[in-house]
């Protein structure tokens, strides 16, 4: 109980989108099939800059894959992605990803800081190896999510909630503009949860947009300011505030779908 | 054909016969590696039972190594469940420690263990027939025609009397459990049939030989069919068409009966790979070029229903917005107006009737994640396919 | 020969040096490129590559006639990468699976190897010995010319480890962020794949086909359980490689009628059970005696938090209570109770305990933690 007020307390009405009008991600005509069975439909999709948004839908929705098409980890059989206003492939430094924690292997022989390290490859390029200042960030990024005690830690000897942390440190290391997150608060502990979201929350104060893949409908008022709903068609974007009810629910899990929605 | 040729293709038919069944579910089972595991780690437990019994053929020799076998397969499973390393490189640790052994142990022996390692390795198929098996007197066949044969006939009466249980246990395990009968049982009963099987095969064609016998004809088998009757009866047909036409060639070629045996399972293989109907690379990459261009139709005709305002609806925009080639953009609108879903006026191209009933039916199929429906409703809008 | 006379000659003789370094080399060799295989979980892939293999040697020797390892070795080469790509196309354009995929090519592709070597036995003119040793492994047929080769491309493949450092371990670990940070993933993809198979290639000689798989897991298997760094680990599987290589080399040089293979490969297996067993952070004796005293520690704050339940209903924390109660709980033992007594948690006298004042003050520290652990 106590752990749902902190919450509560974070998001202060002053927290308002700071949307400038500018346009961080648009995606035209997106459509994405595995073994030639569409999992996602002609997606169009444009996200200010400065939101934070939730991607919310039913498993096999297709979430996760449009994060990873926008990304180019998936290759789209029609569409395109641009990053303000420019191919994806020209601004991939802007864009910084937290994948799944259950996609790699961690049982790794690697420490902590040397996967948020893993942040600061991108802008190395080929060859050239991380020197002291990019350590410095590592340990900065650490840091900020509360990890520097663990620096030096393998990474199997971490929980889960710290897993997804040092995640988060090596996409902040990145120092992207937009940050795409998929399930980061999947198995996660209370106060990690709680870590997280504020760091999303300073992220947004910065100006930085950020995109979540969430699976926990009665957080998104809470944590979002803004969210699209998806299940193999784009059903709707736009302001929580605006779109997050009972109608836009139901059309995206399919039965009369109703959420108590705090308003 | 003499009575030695003869024998010699009854043992290696036999043989096939015997490796393809416990293959099949090996197969299925995704344990296919496993059988190279206790194809080489049998092979200590074959030389310390000839120690003992000093005859290849003996029963408590066959037996004694197909333990070591199971004992493999029970061993890379603890070593898994240690965590230590993963699942695959347990197997590649446990199988090659072994077989070093085994072929040390015949080295540091050879003037007491009439088995060498080219024996290990191939088998002596062509020897079979002259060891024979004598009762009260009266020849009654080659030795190792009666042990293939006894291993053939208790897994043929397993295979009947469990086949229910492997069939459930191998494409649900969840549901077997859940019936009551143990999946570990029926795992455990496999791997000793398998052990069993290939401790028999081993005399005739070799440690590594058994594998392909084992995987080959049930993979041939699994591209053309997911019976598991038929799987099981056409693994049988490969192996044993193998085995024969092997036999001839090794004949022609004077060289290795089991190598050309494996050999013609290749041939087999290759062919099968290539040609199966549905399942075949040539069947696959038609289907493939097929079906990209239906999705991308679906996808083209979808975007129209999406969109009314014209400027989305331009002929032009297909290659600019969707980000398509202009090959693969005029394929696509051919296609559409060859079935008659779309209409062109003045380069603004629109929906007929048609296409739009096709495309609503479309997307409720996928949102419903009954993808399987679109392909029978393309049988009944399609005039042409792509 | 015995094993002294070999280490005693190893560094005059000209034969021994020249088939020691080549074990060494290529033990160290296979021992850094398996730690990539097996961290890829394609542990497996290599038995297969390296059975594939032999059909490309008994090829080559067909077309050419010649005997000259290197020829041989192109061979290998070819039919090894052909297996590997026929292995990725069965996985990709089929639905049959990948064990499936690598039983396939291991047992068709060595069948045919096994039919191509007995057809060449069988040639009247062709002089045949010194193929069988690829099925073992001769390290005694190694000469000056192969450690060379041997020598260059294990300094190539140092070489592109060192500069591919980077990019290597970010494939291995985590293969899509790899492409959303602009990598190239198939160029790295190729680069680890081809030097494993180089790898295998050059072993075949000396370790032979049936038994190549083993020098890249067993080296790169031991070397993991001593070390959570991954430089720290290719380092290490590059030593005992390079040991297993030599020892090996050594045993099967000082007994008549040994291939080096198999006794390099029970070195190597040596290695992975030490290390199994007694590796300190993840082997299985310590692992053992960490479980047996965490277990202790658990039964001692059980007795402790139960003795406190017991006291906590008295105003009196020190009022004595017959042993006997305790008897019908759990987690308590004489030994447990003695170790209270030690700890000064607990007097005991005659038959009765009772808890100290440190005693009490420590159960209910014990007791808030658990209440806060449990919110």
């Amino acid at each position: 109980m106590k752990q749902m007020d902190t919450i509560k307390n974070a998001h202060s009405k002053d927290e308002a989108p700071v949307s400038t009008g500018v346009l961080a991600v648009k995606v035209d005509d997106l459509t994405v099939a595995y073994n030639y069975k569409p999992v996602l439909w002609d997606i169009d999709l444009e996200i200010p800059e400065g939101v934070l948004m939730a991607i919310v839908g039913p498993n096999g929705a297709g979430k996760s894959t449009l994060i990873k098409a926008i990304l180019g980890i998936l290759k789209p059989i029609a569409g395109s992605v641009s990053i303000y206003g420019k191919p994806y492939h020209k601004q991939r430094s802007l864009v910084a990803y937290v994948p799944q924690k259950g996609s790699v292997d961690w049982d790794f022989p690697t420490t902590a800081l040397d996967v948020v390290m893993m942040g600061t490859y991108g802008k190395l390029g080929w060859i050239k190896r991380p020197g002291v200042k990019e350590k410095k960030a590592s340990l900065e990024a650490l840091e900020k999510v509360g990890m520097l005690a663990f620096q030096s830690r393998q990474i199997s000897q971490l929980s889960g909630g710290q897993q997804q942390r040092i995640f988060l440190a090596r996409a902040l290391v990145q120092d992207a503009s937009i940050y795409f997150m998929d399930e980061p608060f999947q198995g996660v502990d209370a106060t990690t949860e709680i870590a997280i979201i504020n760091i999303l929350k300073e992220l947004r104060k910065a100006g930085k947009t950020v995109i979540v893949v969430h699976h926990d409908l009665q957080t998104v008022p809470e944590y979002f300011d803004w969210v699209t709903f998806l299940n193999v068609k784009k059903i709707a974007t736009g302001p929580v505030m605006d779109i997050f009810n009972d109608d836009n629910l139901t059309k995206t899990y399919g039965i009369n779908y109703k959420v108590s929605v705090q308003k | 054909m003499n009575s030695a040729q003869f024998e010699i293709q009854l043992i290696a038919s036999l043989v096939a016969i015997a490796c393809a069944i416990p293959g099949t579910f090996l197969v299925l089972r995704k344990m296919a590696m496993i059988s190279d595991a206790i194809s080489h780690s049998i092979l200590p437990g074959i030389v310390v039972g000839f120690f003992i019994t000093q005859d290849l053929n003996s029963p408590w020799l066959i037996l004694l190594a197909a333990f070591t076998g199971v004992i493999t397969v029970a061993l890379v499973e603890r070593i898994q469940k240690t965590g230590l390393v993963k699942e695959d490189t347990a197997i590649g640790l446990v199988f090659p420690a072994l077989f070093s052994i085994g072929v040390i142990m015949i080295a540091k022996n050879a003037n007491d263990v009439h088995l060498d390692v080219d024996a290990v390795l191939l088998g002596e198929l062509a020897f079979a027939p002259f060891d024979r098996l004598t009762a009260g007197g009266t020849d009654i066949g080659p030795k190792s025609l009666w042990v293939i044969g006894t291993i053939l006939t208790i897994t043929i009466g397993l295979l009947i009397a469990f086949f229910k249980e492997l069939k459930v246990s191998t494409f649900d395990p969840g549901l077997s459990a859940s019936l009551g009968f143990s999946p570990l049982v029926i795992h455990y009963g496999l791997m000793t049939v398998s052990s069993v099987t290939t401790v028999g095969a081993f005399d005739a064609v070799g440690a590594i030989l058994v594998v392909a016998l084992m995987i080959a004809p049930a993979a041939c088998a699994y591209l053309l069919t997911t019976d598991l009757k038929k799987m099981l009866g056409l693994a049988v047909f490969f192996g044993v068409f193998s085995a024969i036409s092997g036999y001839w060639m090794a004949h022609w070629l004077d060289a290795s009966i089991a190598g050309s045996i494996t050999t013609m399972l290749g041939v087999v293989f290759l062919l099968i790979y290539l040609f199966a109907p549905s399942k075949g690379l040539i069947a696959v990459m038609y289907r493939d070029k097929q079906q990209r261009i239906e999705v991308s139709l679906l996808t083209f005709l979808l975007h129209l229903k999406n969109h009314s305002e014209v400027r989305e609806r331009h002929v032009n925009h297909l290659n600019e917005h969707i980000n398509w080639q202009k090959v693969k953009s005029e394929t696509v609108l051919d296609l559409a107006l060859k079935n008659n879903m779309i209409l062109i006026n003045q380069n603004i191209v629109s929906l007929t009737a048609k296409g739009d009933e096709f495309t609503s039916q479309a997307i409720d199929y996928i949102i419903t994640n009954e993808d399987a429906q679109i392909e029978d409703m393309k049988e009944d809008f399609f005039l042409f396919r792509g | 020969m015995n094993l002294q006379e070999y280490f005693s000659l190893v560094f005059s003789d000209y034969t021994l040096r020249t088939i020691t370094l080549g074990t060494a080399i290529l033990g160290a060799v296979t021992g850094m490129l398996g730690s990539f295989a097996v961290l890829r979980k394609q542990s497996l892939l290599g038995d297969a590559i390296s059975h594939a293999a032999l059909p490309g040697i008994a090829l080559a020797f067909l077309i050419t006639g010649a005997k000259d390892s290197n020829t041989l070795l192109i061979g290998a080469l070819v039919s090894g990468l052909l297996g590997t790509f026929w292995i990725r196309g069965i996985i990709s354009k089929t639905h049959l699976k990948s064990d499936t995929a690598l039983g396939l090519i291991l047992s068709l592709f060595f069948g045919f190897g096994m039919l191509l070597l007995t057809f060449i036995q069988k040639q009247p003119n062709a002089n045949q010995a010194g193929l069988d040793k690829y099925l073992f492994g001769q390290a005694a047929t190694l000469v000056e010319s192969d450690v060379w080769l041997m020598a260059i491309i294990t300094g190539i493949c140092v070489v592109v480890m060192f500069l591919f450092w980077k990019e290597f371990k970010l494939l291995l670990f985590d293969a899509d962020y790899t492409k959303t940070l602009g990598f190239n993933t198939k160029i790295i993809d190729i680069l680890i794949t081809t030097f494993i198979v180089l790898a295998i290639v050059l072993g075949l000689q000396t370790v032979g086909v049936v038994l190549m798989s083993a020098m890249l897991l067993a080296p790169a298997a031991a070397a993991r359980q001593w070390t959570n760094s991954l430089s720290t680990m290719v380092l290490l599987a590059a030593i005992f490689g390079a040991f297993s290589g030599v020892f090996g080399t050594a045993i099967s040089a000082s007994q008549d009628n040994l291939s080096t293979g198999p006794v390099i490969v029970l070195v190597a297996s040596v290695f992975v059970i030490f290390s199994f067993v007694f590796s300190p952070s993840r082997g299985l004796l310590f692992r053992q005696i960490r479980f047996i005293s965490n277990r202790r520690d658990l039964e001692f704050q059980k007795t402790l938090s139960f003795m406190y339940h017991i006291a906590e209903t008295h105003d009196d924390i020190s009022h004595p209570h017959t042993i006997k109660i305790l008897n019908n709980f759990q987690g308590f033992t004489r030994k447990t109770l003695q170790k209270l007594v030690d700890k000064n948690y607990v007097t005991i006298d005659g038959t009765m305990w009772s808890l100290t004042e440190e005693g009490f003050k420590t159960a209910a520290n014990l007791y808030n933690q658990n209440i806060k652990t449990h919110e």
